[in-house]
């Protein structure tokens, strides 16, 4: 099975704990597929070496929305990789490494769940291996941005050319980055981060008492 | 393709981990809820969820416990919610799970902004 977070284990990893006073657990989810550098990404701004783990589906179960690709398996794992950044003595960050493939939707409820918006890292060799995860953020309404990995040779496609290819919405961020490089993968996470913001800073204006109504909070990556 | 100890974890060890149970619910314990021990481990108890009491003296994300345990996260939660049930671990749910109608609030979006411009 594609994985590309075995590796990661070999080793056993000295944890920092967490402060007693962390309460509050966000997460950001880096999809994508099959060695488009995920968890290089998550590597590069993590505090800790990135930590391996695995979920299983052992049935097909409810939400089951595409049986052919489990039915000849009892059983189908996914490895996911993540990372940690501490934010302040309550909150903590974790970045999620996570397959993009279509037989990997199992895990994506669990994860994207709660989170504050997802990375679609696109390898501009195989930018068609984003197609499902971009259909299914947009589905979920979970804000995105795309990252183009740039680590091959040549300078590949301009974002221009992948922004058509992906036919996504000029209203969601698409930069270039390096994965390998702690300040190219934070600028993705920043620009996350503000993407995200915009919809809630719009509302400002709205007392803190009332819930955002439904029309000034429309994300706008929602088509 | 080698998977390390998950792949080689034979399907009669995760059945006695759970004593048999299927699936538990994803929606009682978020992948990232912290644990947090309320009690030492005692002799005779599951070993797994002793393991579990020691390493969650500070915080620790559902996902730790399970990379650490070397068990899948859907095990681990069967333990946690044991665990859970008897008051031996407490759970500190993310905020965003009880507030997603209103996304996250501003000011932990500042407060994450400014943590990652910090690194």
């Amino acid at each position: 099975m594609p994985s590309n977070a075995s590796e990661q284990r070999a080793a056993p990893v000295l944890r920092a704990p967490l402060a007693t006073t962390a309460d509050n657990a966000l997460k950001i989810v880096v999809v994508g597929g099959f060695g488009v550098g995920k968890t290089t990404l998550v590597g590069s701004v993590s505090e800790m070496r990135p930590l391996s783990t695995e979920e299983v589906m052992t049935q097909a179960g409810e939400g089951v929305d595409d049986v052919s690709a489990v039915r000849d398996k009892r059983t189908t794992t996914a490895a996911f990789d993540f990372g940690r950044i501490t934010i302040d003595e309550r909150r903590v960050l974790y970045l999620f490494g996570a397959p993009g493939q279509k037989r990997f939707w199992f895990l994506w409820n669990q994860l994207f769940t709660g989170s504050l918006g997802a990375v679609v890292l696109v390898d501009t060799d195989r930018v068609r291996d984003s197609w499902y995860a971009i259909d299914r953020l947009e589905h979920h309404r979970t804000p995105f941005v795309v990252a183009v990995n740039r680590f091959g040779p040549g300078p590949g496609p301009g974002l221009a050319e992948v922004r058509r290819a992906l036919d996504v919405s000029d209203r969601v961020p698409l930069v270039d980055c390096d994965a390998r490089s702690r300040e190219s993968s934070r600028d993705v996470l920043v620009t996350l981060v503000q993407h995200v913001s915009g919809p809630v800073r719009g509302s400002a204006a709205v007392p803190a008492s009332t819930s955002v109504p439904t029309s000034a909070s429309t994300p706008e990556d929602t088509q | 393709m080698n998977h390390g100890p998950l792949q080689r974890e034979s399907p009669d060890r995760l059945y006695t981990v759970t004593g048999g149970r299927g699936d538990a619910d994803a929606d009682a314990l978020d992948s990232v809820t912290l644990i947090v021990s309320e009690c030492e481990p005692v002799p005779g108890m599951q070993s797994e969820h002793a393991a579990i009491l020691r390493m969650c003296v500070f915080p620790t994300a559902v996902v730790e416990v399970s990379a650490e345990l070397g068990l899948p996260v859907s095990v681990v939660r069967i333990l946690l919610l044991d665990l859970l049930d008897t008051g031996r671990v407490a759970a500190r749910h993310p905020a965003s799970s009880a507030q997603r109608a209103e996304g996250h609030d501003p000011e932990t979006l500042k407060q994450v902004l400014l943590a990652l411009q910090r690194l």
